[in-house]
C-alpha cells in the first residue's frame, strides 16, 4: 500500500499541504466499528448502572455497605457523591425532569427504565467489541503498526518532549508539515492507553461479574480483589473512555475536522501547511 | 463560517438530533428483529460460557471472615399464600417437597428427611443482577443427592423448581439444566449464617446455583418438577424473571 504521499512532482519528504495516505484499512474499519460500539455499551451500561447507582470496593458490597461513588436524589435534588464529597446534579444526574433515575433517559439503552433490555444489548455488543478487538491486536503487532506508529520511542518519553506537546496542545498549535504524518506523544500515549490499559480493563472487569466466568477463571477475582472491586474499576474505565472519546472529539474539531474525518473515511490526509513563526 | 454560527449549528443540531436519537432509538429497542439479533449474542454467550467453563469448576468459598455483616434480603421476603403462612406457622412440620415429572420415583420429602440427607456447608457471593453482592454461608443437601434418589429418566433435561411465593398473582419459578442440577456447590438450602434458614430469605427451603446470578436462586421451593422442555410451564421461558421481565435464562453472567 502507498506510504509515500502521490502529490505531484513528488518530493522525496513530503510538506505542508500535500495529501499522503496515513490510516491503513484495518484502524479505519476497527475505529467506526468502536465508534459505535463504544457509544452502545456506554448508554446500555449507564441502564444497568440504573439498577443500583452504587459502587464498592472488596468482595462484597449491598445496600448495608457504604459505597464510594453514588448516583441519587433527595426529594427534590439530584446529587453524585463520591467518598464524602457530594455534588449537586439536578437536571443531569439523579434527578431530571424526565426520570429520577441515576442516568438520564437521553443517555441510556434503552431510554425507559429496563435491566433486562440493558443487559441484552450490552453483552451482545461486547462481542463486537471483543473479537474485532482482538483481532485488531493481532494485525497491529503482526503488520508493525503498533510498534511503528504507536510505541513511544525513548526520546519523545523524555518529560522534556512530553511537556513541550502538552504546551503546544494547549496552544492548539499542531504538528504541521512532515511531522504530522506521524502521532504526537500525547496521541501515542492516549490510543495506547485505550488499547492496552482501558479496553482490556473494561472486558476483563466486566468477565469478573459474572458468576460463571468466576468459577471458570478464579484469577479474575484475585486479579480485580473482588466483584464489587471489578464493578467499581468496569465503572471508571467507562468514564475514562468517554474521556477520551470528549476530548478526542475537541482535538478532531479543532485540528481540522473535514481533513481527520475524511482521512478516517478514505486513509488521505493532507498535511497542515507549516506556519511561519 | 464564523466560530459564532458553526456553535450555533452544532447547539440546534444537537438538540435535534437528541429527540430524534430518543424516538429512534426506542424503535430500534422495541424493533423484533433486534430483539433477535441480540438473541443470537445471548445464545453465542452461553454456549461460549459452557464452553470455556469446566462443568465442575467451583464457585469460590470464601472464609467465614469475608462474610457480609448484614445480608440483604430480595425479591419476595413473605409469600401471600395462606397455606405457605399456616406451613411457616407450625414450623413446616407437614411441609413436603414433592419430586416428580420424569422420575422414576416420585418423592415426598419431609424437612427432617431433608435436614437427615447428607449436608454440604459454603460460604459463597450472592450476585444481583442488579449489581450488588453480597456473601454468606449455605447449608444444605446437595440437589444431586435427592434426584439421585428419585431416579432420572433419560429424557429429563430440565429441573423446575416452583415456589410458595407469587408477584401479584403470577407464581414464581424458576429453572435450570442437569448440568448445574449435578455440579457438587447446587444445593437445596435450609441453613443460612448457621441458622435454619428464616422466612425472608426463603424458608424452608432455597436453591443455590452458585455459578448464576440471584434471580435463579429460588426461594420457598414446594416442588421439583423433571421435564424435558419448558415450553409449557409458565409462559415458556423457564421461569418467572424470563417470562415477566425479560432477564436471561441462562444467568451465569
Amino acid at each position: 500500500m502507498a506510504e509515500l504521499p502521490v502529490s505531484s512532482p513528488a518530493p522525496s519528504v513530503p510538506q505542508g499541504g500535500d495529501i499522503v495516505y496515513r490510516q491503513r484499512a484495518a484502524v479505519r474499519i476497527w475505529h467506526w466499528l468502536n465508534a459505535f460500539t463504544v457509544f452502545v455499551m456506554l448508554m446500555s451500561g449507564a441502564m444497568i448502572f440504573n439498577a443500583h447507582p452504587r459502587l464498592y470496593w472488596g468482595q462484597y458490597g449491598a445496600n448495608f455497605e457504604t459505597p464510594w461513588l453514588e448516583i441519587g436524589h433527595t426529594d427534590d435534588a439530584g446529587f453524585l457523591r463520591i467518598g464524602r464529597v457530594t455534588i449537586p446534579t439536578t437536571g443531569v444526574l439523579g434527578l431530571t425532569a424526565h426520570s429520577d433515575r441515576a442516568f438520564p433517559p437521553l443517555v441510556t439503552i434503552p431510554s425507559r427504565y429496563s435491566l433486562a433490555d440493558a443487559r441484552q444489548w450490552h453483552f451482545a455488543f461486547a462481542w463486537l467489541l471483543v473479537v474485532p478487538g482482538l483481532l485488531f491486536w493481532l494485525w497491529g503487532f503482526a503488520s508493525r503498526h503498533v510498534q511503528r506508529d504507536l510505541a513511544p520511542t525513548r526520546r519523545e518519553l523524555r518529560p522534556a518532549h512530553i511537556w513541550q506537546d502538552i504546551k503546544d496542545h494547549a496552544r492548539l498549535r499542531f504538528h504541521t508539515g512532515e511531522a504530522a504524518r506521524r502521532y504526537n506523544i500525547l496521541q501515542k500515549l492516549s490510543y495506547v492507553g485505550v488499547i492496552f490499559v482501558l479496553l482490556p480493563g473494561v472486558v476483563l472487569t466486566g468477565l469478573t461479574m459474572s458468576p460463571g466466568m468466576d468459577a471458570g477463571w478464579p484469577w479474575l477475582l484475585w486479579l480485580f480483589g473482588g466483584r464489587p472491586s471489578a464493578r467499581s474499576i468496569h465503572f471508571i474505565c467507562a468514564a475514562l473512555l468517554l474521556g477520551f472519546i470528549v476530548v478526542h472529539l475537541v482535538m478532531v474539531l479543532l485540528a481540522g475536522p473535514v481533513n481527520e474525518i475524511r482521512s478516517m473515511i478514505t486513509g488521505w490526509y493532507r498535511l497542515p501547511k507549516e506556519k511561519p513563526e | 463560517m464564523t466560530i459564532l454560527s458553526r456553535r450555533r449549528l452544532i447547539g440546534s443540531l444537537g438538540a435535534g438530533a437528541g429527540g430524534l436519537l430518543l424516538s429512534g432509538c426506542d424503535r430500534i429497542v422495541a424493533s423484533p428483529t433486534v430483539k433477535h439479533v441480540l438473541g443470537l449474542g445471548e445464545g453465542l454467550t452461553r454456549h461460549t460460557q459452557r464452553l470455556v467453563i469446566d462443568r465442575t469448576a467451583l464457585a469460590h468459598e470464601y472464609s467465614v471472615h469475608d462474610m457480609s455483616p448484614v445480608f440483604r434480603t430480595n425479591g419476595n421476603t413473605q409469600p401471600n399464600s395462606t397455606s405457605y403462612q399456616a406451613q411457616a406457622g407450625e414450623g413446616f412440620a407437614h411441609w413436603r417437597l414433592a419430586v416428580s415429572g420424569l422420575v422414576r420415583n416420585p418423592l415426598a420429602l419431609s424437612l427432617a428427611q431433608i435436614r437427615a440427607m447428607p449436608a454440604r456447608t459454603q460460604i459463597t457471593r450472592h450476585d444481583c443482577v442488579e449489581g450488588w453482592s453480597a456473601i454468606g454461608k449455605w447449608t444444605g443437601v446437595p440437589l444431586k443427592l435427592v434426584l439421585d434418589h428419585a431416579g432420572v429418566l433419560p429424557t429429563a433435561r430440565y429441573i423446575v423448581f416452583h415456589c410458595a411465593d407469587d408477584f401479584e398473582g403470577k407464581p414464581f419459578y424458576e429453572s435450570i439444566d442437569l448440568i448445574d442440577a449435578v455440579h457438587p456447590q447446587t444445593i437445596l438450602a435450609w441453613g443460612m449464617n448457621d441458622q435454619l434458614l428464616s422466612v425472608g430469605h426463603g424458608a424452608p427451603l432455597r436453591l443455590r446455583v452458585e455459578r448464576q446470578l440471584g434471580y435463579k436462586q429460588a426461594k420457598y421451593v414446594m416442588a421439583i418438577e423433571l421435564t424435558d422442555s419448558l415450553a409449557r410451564i409458565g409462559a415458556g421461558k423457564g421461569g418467572y424473571w424470563e417470562d415477566n421481565v425479560g432477564y436471561q435464562w441462562y444467568a451465569g453472567i
